[in-house]
């Protein structure tokens, strides 16, 4: 099958990502790459699970129990985690071959990660000013800001990516070509998802409990 | 003439290797490259034992010494030992599956230009302030505080040419899985294929830790963190615990392939299979899941309490049974089989007992009590050159002559390979043996100096002559590769005449699309099971047709060259450590990144389909005899 080969829905195939080499491999390439971001970010775990509330012995400084606020992190969740059921419709679509619906979806997803990142930096705009909590201040807040600052940063990545596919995209529509790049990006939305399951249990949960 | 074989002016060549995305070229680029870091590496231990030839020196000062020593040891990690395994499994691996390339052409070129990047940053610390001089290692405690830049130098370069393994992994990783020829089985794969396999797979999981740890010290050092500074919190153990969770099994990442490459050697030389196939795989994959449980051998005197230490003890152990499987299955291949002593093979075979004394002196380390004598003295630099230069240097050596006429199309010449391999054989027992001693008589390692008549003065003299011996085999190697160059005395596919696997089946160099047909493996070494059958070349799988190759691409060179100038920026931004701070750090530290991810989104959107070469040519090159 050529990459550039037009199609129907009834011709395109059942996993459009992973009928020509190049998808294949990007897939596999793909997975094994979230594998060595699964240790990434378990080293980031560590370190925090290491460092949580460990501060200076002099000054005043504010503990995992003053600073986090479970309504907000609540509201990160379920924005994030309804961007990743989005993220699944899109690719729904893209299996079917209805380009503009999943171009629908993931600008859904798009802006619900928008708005999750947005919240992000609010709230650590809140810390810094309201706790005087930053990245500098204690080995407490530095652990902090790299562990959820890195799944920001991601966060972002992720959302130019997906934006920069939708653009590009836009006129041409689904080919064998781009279907796996839809794919692996959404793949790596829910990728991110998922470390942030993690986040606001071991950060935020724990975090209420001292 | 075909069109895709057109001779080159120069600057067309450099062109050529700058954009190319082809495994061949990627090799030499990672053998040149690797190959001067070598020498560089190489240089400072000279240094090093140039000092300490007699006691109270001042050949070099104490601050020197310390960068030099530190240069060394990290140069010869992952700027030479780790490339110089890359460019042969670049060379190699994908010609040993019957591939025609690995899964990723472009991230290939993109991981060789960051290695590449990350190490000349890393040593322009010489002429920018001085280089590094907290030990390879690089402690927190004590690069915390160092007073100039070269810790800088360490983390961003190291950074940079991190990023470039772990491509180099994960693609090593998706192409054997998925590119194999039909026929090719896991369980066919030749040992080199495997053991790339299993160091990649390490590589994937061993440096993101790394990169974690590493960051970490540039956001102490650079932007104000506090990570590792105990008054404000931080916990210096994190970043042991973190280097050393990628260190061990950076051991394997190195000694894995050097064992592949070895017992693709043994094979062919002692004309046999290879002895007890999958008991080597068995092994090979044992080491590299045991290779994740040990690395706190490293802290035994950190004060990690008796139980942690005797879990970590055992556990280092038992690394010890899959190693010696291997050991037996190389004898065991030798035995009764028709040896030929070629140069690969000579340091194959000393490379057995050099090995297992470096082996059997790292289980007497395991032993945790006794591990607290040792440590810190010269016993650990005697044992880990012993397993670093008998396992994988020995296998650099064994490799450079054995693929050099698959990589180069001519072969190096033997009298003076085998010069070589005496020289440095006796030059490194005759350096390190004797360390072991010195290091039971109680001197301590990293020191720049010692005091006379401690009953060390002879034994660091004979050191130091063992080294002037090895840089002399060095020497020989690069006089016999010139020598070679200019000769260039064509060979055919198969030099050795007893080749077993896919790569012996195709022209040396192999031509840019390595296979005109995809051959068909019948079984473990498929080019043995078509000679003994009185064949000439392997069976194709698929008829003459189109072959779909990729373009080359100057972007891998910019995307790296992108991160390269904003080290510069982060090295010299208001927040750093030592204070000086320039006004054009943040816009270079922007702009570096610019251009690294408008490259990266360049190569998103634009859209590269490769091309195809036609059938017609390919019958065209057959007709001509032309090779490459």
């Amino acid at each position: 099958m050529h990459a550039e080969e037009k199609f129907t829905p009834q011709t395109w195939p059942e996993s459009p990502e992973k009928a020509t080499l190049e998808g294949k491999n990007k897939f596999l390439g793909f997975w094994l790459f979230l594998g060595g971001e699964t240790a990434l970010f378990a080293s980031l775990f560590a370190t925090y699970l290491a460092l949580k509330n460990k501060v200076p012995a002099t000054g005043d400084h504010a503990l995992s129990t003053e600073i986090f606020s479970i309504p907000l992190a609540f509201v990160a969740t379920m924005l994030l985690l309804t961007s990743s059921l989005t993220s699944v419709y899109a690719m729904y679509h893209m299996k079917n071959y209805s380009f503009q619906k999943m171009q629908a979806w993931l600008l859904v997803t798009v802006l619900l990660g928008l708005a999750f990142l947005i919240l992000e930096i609010y709230e650590f705009y809140h810390y810094v000013h309201e706790f005087g909590h930053t990245f500098t201040s204690s080995a407490f807040g530095s652990a902090f800001y790299t562990l959820v600052g890195t799944h920001g940063a991601h966060v972002a990545f992720g959302l130019c990516w997906i934006t920069a596919l939708m653009i590009r995209n836009a006129k041409r529509g689904l080919n064998l070509y781009n279907a796996p790049k839809f794919y692996v990006a959404s793949l790596y939305w829910h990728f991110i998802d998922v470390v942030w399951v993690f986040i606001f249990t071991v950060v935020y949960l724990m975090g209420m409990v001292g | 003439m075909s069109t895709y074989a057109k001779k080159k002016g120069f600057g067309a060549t450099i062109w050529d290797y700058l954009t190319t995305v082809d495994h061949k070229k990627i090799a030499i680029l990672y053998l040149i490259a690797g190959g001067l870091f070598f020498i560089l590496g190489g240089i400072e231990a000279m240094l090093i034992r140039i000092q300490l030839m007699e006691p109270n020196s001042d050949f070099l000062s104490a601050g020197l010494y310390n960068e030099i020593l530190t240069m060394h040891g990290t140069t010869m990690i992952f700027l030479a030992a780790m490339p110089l395994l890359f460019a042969f499994m670049n060379a190699v691996v994908p010609l040993q599956i019957g591939a025609r390339d690995v899964a990723f052409p472009f991230v290939n070129a993109l991981g060789f230009w960051m290695f590449f990047f990350g190490g000349v940053f890393l040593n322009l610390s010489w002429f920018l302030g001085g280089a590094p001089d907290a030990g390879w290692t690089s402690y927190a405690s004590l690069s915390l505080a160092s007073p100039t830049h070269g810790i800088d130098f360490y983390t961003l370069g190291l950074q940079i040419s991190g990023f470039g393994t772990l491509m180099g992994g994960i693609n090593f990783l998706v192409t054997i899985i998925n590119m194999r020829a039909p026929g090719m089985t896991f369980m066919r794969m030749p040992l080199f294929t495997w053991t790339t396999f299993v160091a990649s797979t390490l590589i994937l999981f061993a440096f993101p830790p790394l990169t974690v740890g590493i960051f970490f010290l540039m956001f102490d050092r650079l932007f104000g963190a506090n990570f590792f500074d105990v008054t404000m919190g931080g916990n210096t153990i994190i970043w042991e615990h973190l280097f050393w969770i990628f260190g061990h099994p950076e051991v394997y990442i190195l000694v894995l392939p050097a064992f592949g490459i070895f017992s693709e050697i043994f094979a062919v030389f002692s004309r046999k299979r290879l002895f007890g196939y999958s008991s080597m795989v068995f092994a090979t994959v044992l080491i590299g899941f045991l290779g994740f449980m040990v690395w706190a051998h490293h802290m035994f005197t950190t004060g990690m309490g008796p139980v942690a230490n005797a879990i970590f003890a055992v556990a280092t152990m038992a690394i010890a049974v899959p190693t010696g499987i291997k050991i037996f299955n190389w004898l065991f291949t030798m035995w009764g089989g028709s040896i030929k002593v070629t140069t690969p093979m000579l340091w194959a075979i000393a490379f057995i007992p050099s090995f297992v004394m470096g082996g059997v002196t790292g289980v007497m380390q395991a032993a945790a009590p006794l591990d607290y004598q040792l440590h810190d003295s010269y016993f650990i630099v005697a044992h880990f050159h012993y397993v670093i230069v008998g396992g994988v240097v020995f296998a650099l050596f064994a490799g450079a002559h054995y693929y050099w006429p698959k990589m180069f199309g001519t072969m190096l010449n033997e009298t003076l390979g085998k010069i070589t391999f005496v020289l440095f054989f006796i030059g490194f027992h005759l350096t390190f043996f004797i360390q072991h001693f010195l290091g039971l008589l109680g001197m301590p390692r990293r020191v720049f100096t010692y005091l006379p008549n401690q009953g060390w003065d002879t034994q660091n003299f004979i050191s130091s002559i063992g080294a002037f011996l090895m840089a002399a085999g060095v020497i020989i190697l690069l006089i016999n590769v010139i020598i070679t160059s200019v000769k260039n005395e064509k060979v055919g596919n198969d030099p050795w005449g007893d080749g077993r696997t896919l790569e012996w089946s195709i022209p040396s160099p192999p031509p840019f699309y390595n296979f005109k047909q995809t051959p068909l493996v019948r079984g473990l070494d498929p080019y043995w099971i078509e000679k003994m059958e009185g064949k000439k070349e392997m069976t194709p799988a698929e008829p003459l047709g189109d072959i779909h190759m990729p373009n080359p691409s100057i972007l891998p060179f910019i995307i790296s060259m992108g991160l390269f100038i904003a080290a510069f920026g982060a090295m010299y931004n208001p927040l750093n450590q030592i204070g000086d701070a320039k006004p054009w750090a943040v816009p270079v530290l922007i702009i570096g990144l610019a251009i690294t991810f408008g490259a990266m989104l360049v190569r998103s959107l634009k859209d590269d389909h490769g091309f195809h070469i036609h059938k017609e040519d390919l019958i065209d090159d057959e007709n001509k005899g032309v090779k490459a």
